[in-house]
């Protein structure tokens, strides 16, 4: 069977889960392998827990030069890292980077790229499009498919695999250094899930009436080790930043579990959660959009409601 | 400085947007189309690199005809003039197509950085900026909340998960830029009626030297198999609070085992 290669994601020394999703999609299309691409020492880190999900190679392309330019030197030596293991599918997770990296690989090698996907299949994928309104089945026609995969699409399933490391050198090309990265600046880490590819995301929106107001939603985010998202109403007021925004300006999240409070359900909203697998709203309007979508929705005041949930909760795990 | 900006034509996303039965693409002609909502922010930060720095702002849009319209609003916020690569052949085109047809269009000027927005609202790929520098060879700042030009250096603030990231390149550069780097202008009356008069270049693929057999949809690298409307979510319950409500939330969660 041919190998499908899957770029690993990771933070801090550990895999995210985004990369076990992608590995377990890959065993359904071949043999699993990952790629490891990063500053030197990256994979010693990561290599046993990829084994863990079935990566019967772990390929290792790293160098300080790959770590210090943005973007075009993943692509360069993903590029590479296909030209010697001829795989029949390369899986990216669907991040803004990914798909920047997925793009630039499948333009390099002379395949199609599909981004987004919430599925794969052997000649292409499975997208949901227009906010969640459409869903098309898409192909590569030429070359090999090359997808990026939307966190949360498949459930990640454990299975031994041998990763074994195959070093891959890379000499990357003046092109690849065109843009450098000058500074890294952390603005807010927490110890909350990040959005993009959270399990649970607890979202608010206007209804919470003034920045103080947000820790209700992070506290109820904490009770279910949730991230926390915002409508775009309370990003332009400045109570949280632009990161935390959901919707078709902001980040898509297709959760196992999506809370919206007080946020009454904007077209613009709905885009980017609308895929989400069950969705819980609190709002005092019955009126209110986002009780279309709710799979189970509350009428009533969030300041009383959302507290009564957290604690709920707490009570419940004991 | 020669600033390009590359505006893409989309349906608006407050309609209810469709593929077209026959070739599965998207039915541009269903839906009003409008300026690719990030483009405007785009479009905002050409003009301030303009004001702070010289030079010229070109708008540069491959699509069909009617995009005449998006040029002309982008023309009438303040751009000098355009580009708009226009031809049948085009129809159906994917991200790689689109990214050589654009690479191929900035040749035939001068130009020092060419800025797109982050992502179109049709596509929702956001590739198109990263393939054009890979095309073109040339420096990619993308995903931008702030952009600095300091002669021949462009550095750019590129969002992350946690904050963000300086990158720097030397021109010409691809940049691209998120929602909220700026705050768009309206057009002016004075500028709506100084673009009825601005030059529009219309270019179409043979201008180019682009062969028709690499273009549009039967060429393209991927290809819509088939579309189906996703099933609209089933009605779920909705109860109003008499003093219970995040208790019945609670329960409901466990009873779909998510707590
Ligand atoms: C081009 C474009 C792009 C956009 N992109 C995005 C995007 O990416 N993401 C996004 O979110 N929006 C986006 N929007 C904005 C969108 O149209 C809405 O304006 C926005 O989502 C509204 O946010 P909201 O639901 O928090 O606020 P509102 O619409 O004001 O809703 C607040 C809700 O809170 C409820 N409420 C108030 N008080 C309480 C209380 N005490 N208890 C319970 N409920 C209460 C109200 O009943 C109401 O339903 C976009 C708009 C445009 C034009
Ligand atoms: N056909 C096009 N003409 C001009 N610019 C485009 C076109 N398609 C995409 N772009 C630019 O690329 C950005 C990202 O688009 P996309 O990769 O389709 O999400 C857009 O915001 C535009 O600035």
């Amino acid at each position: 069977m041919a190998e499908v290669l899957v770029l690993v994601d990771s933070a801090d020394g550990t895999v995210k889960k985004s990369t076990f999703e992608l590995l377990t999609a890959a065993r359904s299309l071949g043999e699993p392998s990952a790629v490891v691409i990063g500053a030197p020492g990256t994979a010693a880190a990561l290599k046993d827990q990829l084994a863990e999900y079935g990566a019967g190679k772990v390929y290792v392309a790293e160098s300080d030069d790959i770590a210090g330019y943005s973007v075009a030197p993943a692509a360069e030596a993903l590029a590479a890292v296909v030209e010697q293991a001829s795989p029949a599918a390369v899986l990216v997770s669907s991040s803004p980077e990914g798909k920047e990296i997925a793009a630039r690989l499948a333009f390099k090698i002379g395949s199609g790229v599909l981004t987004d996907a919430i599925g794969v299949d052997a000649d292409g994928a499975t997208q949901s499009i227009f906010g969640g309104g459409i869903t098309v089945q898409s192909k590569v026609t030429t070359g090999i498919p090359v997808v990026t995969v939307r966190p949360n699409s498949f459930a990640p399933e454990a299975a031994p695999g041998a990763a074994e490391v195959v070093a891959v050198s890379v000499t990357l090309s003046d092109a690849a250094k065109a843009a450098k990265i000058t500074d890294h600046v952390v603005e807010e880490k927490g110890s909350r899930p990040q959005l993009s590819d959270a399990s649970v995301v607890v979202s608010g929106g206007r209804g919470i009436g003034k920045a103080d107001n947000f820790s209700i939603i992070e506290d109820l985010a904490d009770t279910l080790g949730a991230a926390v998202g915002a409508s775009r109403a309370v990003v332009d007021a400045g109570w949280v930043g632009h990161q935390l925004q959901v919707g078709q300006t902001g980040v898509t999240v297709s959760p196992q579990l999506y809370i919206a409070v007080g946020i009454s359900g904007a077209i613009q909203h709905r885009a980017g959660m609308q895929t989400s697998k069950t969705i819980v709203a609190i709002n005092k309007d019955p009126e209110a959009p986002i009780f279309e979508l709710a799979d189970f929705g509350v009428v009533g005041d969030l300041f009383t409601v959302a507290p009564q949930l957290a604690e709920e909760i707490k009570k419940r795990k004991g | 400085m020669n600033i390009v900006v590359l505006v893409k034509q989309v349906p608006d996303t407050e309609a209810q947007r469709q593929l077209n039965p026959d070739d599965n693409t998207v039915d541009r002609a269903a839906v009003d189309p409008v300026i690719n909502y990030i483009d405007e922010f785009a479009i905002e930060e050409g003009l301030l690199l303009k004001e702070a720095h010289g030079g010229e702002v070109t708008i540069l849009t491959v699509g069909p005809e009617r995009a005449t319209e998006s040029i002309r609003k982008a023309l009438s916020m303040g751009a000098d003039k355009a580009i708009h690569v226009t031809d049948e052949a085009l129809h159906g085109s994917d991200a790689i197509q689109t990214a050589k047809v654009i690479a191929k269009a900035l040749g035939t000027i001068e130009w020092d950085v060419a800025v797109a927005g982050s992502e179109a609202t049709d596509s929702r790929s956001a590739i198109l900026p990263a393939l054009l520098a890979e095309a073109l060879g040339v420096a990619q700042l993308t995903q931008a909340r702030k952009v600095t030009v300091d002669g021949s250096t462009v550095t750019i603030e590129r969002v992350t998960d946690t904050g963000y990231e300086s990158v720097q390149g030397s021109t010409p550069a691809v940049i691209s830029v998120v929602e909220k780097i700026n705050d768009p202008r309206y057009p002016s009356f004075k500028g709506i009626m100084a673009a009825k008069s601005k030059p529009v270049t219309t270019l179409a693929l043979s201008d180019l030297g682009i062969d028709a057999g690499e273009a549009g949809l039967a060429n393209a690298w991927t290809q819509v198999v088939s579309f189906e409307n996703a099933p609209p979510r089933a009605a779920g319950q909705t109860v109003k609070d008499e003093g219970n409500g995040g208790g019945q939330i609670a329960d409901y969660l466990a009873s779909k085992k998510l707590i």
